[in-house]
């Protein structure tokens, strides 16, 4: 072996040696460089009184005492490096990860500017927020939701052609909203205000997965984004109403009356802006803070089995039927949505090649204890549809009836399946992945076909 | 004969601090130099020493920068500071407030040597 061969060799195992170490979260890039630095000296020292190069590389590691040891001991100096900070400027390890996430935090600014301004533009013409909730309850999706598309397709560097069909969705969105002329308290004007949201979100879904549009893994990415994004929301708007409530009393007390600056200004503004800055907080702490979501769906999974399974006894019982309001079955329609959100979230933050375990049978008592639920609801609105005839709320809650049923009919197929042993996960991830662009179709199909078919009812 | 754990940790701040403040220098040439000092004794290793640095840096008694010595690998080299040198002093004082302690008692109880000999009761 010649000179310059071990010197290959040594470069190798330190190339190695660096590997191990930055996988370790306890150790920074400087610690490493400063630490491999202390090994080089310890390896050429060792070469100076006659070892040959692998031999003084395996000493000098041994000497340095092991990965385990030395992280522990860093991360009881650093503990603060196994709470994963958010590094939003400044601090980060690498030059170029910050400045991708300064040139994330201007892109988020502008498009929460975008926001406001969208929500405030209105009332230069006349179109104030007192005067017509109606217009400002109908289009608050389009203030906020065009701009949070904006930002991630600006992230993923969306190509022309899908630009161009997320322009085409939102500009359908402002005609649903916008063109049909209907009345405030309409069925249809509710209708709309429910799903026009629902189909512009899965416009922004298109922007998330711009990068990747086929791919069954980005899919599941957005459903984890939609997730984390909600919790972020809820937790921004918490602080929100705490941030208002302060406003009030502390001009109050020296004799300012705040609430035009609140209602016209601070609510508006502030929402729009959390629409964005919720997407930008997912996307920024990705790698930071373990998802919370999952946890969640974790938490609530064995109780809502449980509430439904006392549902379904209670009901075989009393065997009174679901005497209902329209109310109560929307209501019905809401525990399906949060069965299948449990589901999606469950799969979302499982390791897709771990054998079934005990929560995988729950999620089957889960699926057809909601499927058993479904068809009851079926029955019911089937029912009264031959009875009194269709509106536009029966149609809307049985096109969704029938869209969980078939979902979740061969959801708790393949999860039965799964169970034992018979089919793979991911059969069960693909086919919630796959099963997006359905909602997606009915929410436009609700929003954009009913009202003309109905009559504008 | 090798320094405990507990002593070597003891005294590893003020034997850092003392290094440094003969002049600026990296984890390597300390932790040789501690060897050296010690006539190899003193059992040290890089999980005590980098962290020990990267503390007293938090403290500010020490500062560090990446530095490209003429000749030599790029290297982060620690200084002290006129804090550290106040905490070397302080720590100077309790140190040598113990070993005169030790002493005064080791001289009172007579010849070490004869101490050993004599056969004490449990584990000495």
């Amino acid at each position: 072996m010649t000179a310059l061969d071990g010197q290959d060799d040594l470069e190798g195992q330190f190339a190695q040696w660096r590997h191990y170490v930055q996988r370790r979260p306890e150790l920074r890039q400087s610690d490493a460089d400063e630490l491999e630095d202390h090994l080089r000296d310890s390896v050429d020292e060792l070469i100076a009184v006659g070892l040959r190069p692998d031999e003084a590389f395996l000493v000098a590691v041994k000497r340095m005492g092991g990965l385990d040891d030395l992280s522990r001991e860093f991360a009881r100096e650093h503990s603060e490096r196994l709470w994963k900070q958010l590094v939003l400027t400044g601090e980060a390890d690498s030059a170029a990860a910050d400045d991708r996430s300064r040139r994330d935090v201007y892109a988020m600014i502008i498009c929460v500017a975008g926001a406001a301004m969208s929500v405030k533009l209105p009332a230069l013409f006349g179109m104030s927020f007192e005067d017509d909730p109606g217009f400002y309850g109908r289009n608050f999706s389009l203030f906020a939701l065009p701009w949070l598309a904006a930002f991630l397709a600006w992230r993923r560097r969306a190509a022309r052609p899908v630009i161009g069909i997320l322009v085409g969705l939102f500009a359908l969105g402002a005609v649903a909203a916008n063109v049909y002329s209907l009345a405030d308290d309409s069925q249809s004007a509710v209708l709309t205000g429910i799903h026009l949201p629902i189909a512009l979100w899965f416009a922004v879904g298109l922007a998330y997965v711009a990068d990747d549009l086929r791919s069954t893994r980005r899919r599941m990415d957005f459903i984890r984004f939609t997730g984390e994004w909600f919790v972020y929301l809820s937790l921004i708007a918490a602080g929100g109403g705490v941030l208002m409530s302060l406003v009030f009393g502390t001009f109050k007390a020296i004799g300012v009356n705040p609430e035009d600056f609140v209602v016209q200004w601070l609510l508006p503004c502030g929402g729009v802006s959390a629409v964005v800055v919720g997407g930008w907080l997912v996307e920024a702490k990705q790698s930071v803070v373990e998802n919370m979501a999952p946890v969640l769906a974790r938490l609530f999974t064995p109780l809502v089995t449980l509430v439904m399974l006392a549902f379904l006894v209670a009901f075989g019982v009393t065997s009174a039927g679901i005497d209902v309001e329209r109310e109560a079955l929307i209501l019905f329609d809401l525990l399906l949505v949060v069965v299948l959100g449990l589901l999606l979230y469950s799969i979302s933050a499982r390791d897709p090649l771990a054998s079934p375990g005990l929560f995988d049978k729950l999620q089957v008592a889960l699926v057809v204890s909601a499927l058993a639920i479904d068809v009851l609801v079926m029955v019911e609105i089937t029912g009264r549809i031959t009875e009194y005839g269709t509106t536009p709320n029966k149609a809307a809650a049985l096109g969704e009836n029938i869209i969980l049923l078939a979902n979740l009919t061969w959801s708790a197929w393949l999860v039965l399946g799964f169970v034992r042993r018979r089919t793979p996960f991911a059969a069960l991830e693909s086919w919630q992945t796959n099963y997006l662009p359905v909602y997606a179709v009915w929410a436009w199909v609700v929003a954009l076909v009913f009202p003309p078919v109905f009559g504008y009812l | 004969m090798r320094v405990t754990k507990d002593l070597v940790a003891a005294s590893a701040t003020p034997m850092v601090l003392g290094i440094l403040a003969e002049g600026e220098s990296y984890g390597y040439a300390i932790l040789r130099r501690i060897n050296e000092l010690s006539g190899g004794e003193l059992d040290w290793t890089e999980g005590l020493l980098y962290p020990l640095l990267h503390r007293l840096e938090r403290l500010g008694h020490v500062e560090s920068s990446w530095q490209a010595v003429t000749g030599e690998r790029r290297r982060k080299y620690y200084r002290i500071t006129d804090s550290g040198l106040a905490e070397l002093a302080e720590q100077r004082r309790q140190w040598d407030t113990v070993v005169d302690a030790l002493k005064q008692v080791w001289l009172g109880t007579g010849d070490l040597k004869t101490l050993t000999a004599i056969p004490l009761e449990g584990p000495a």
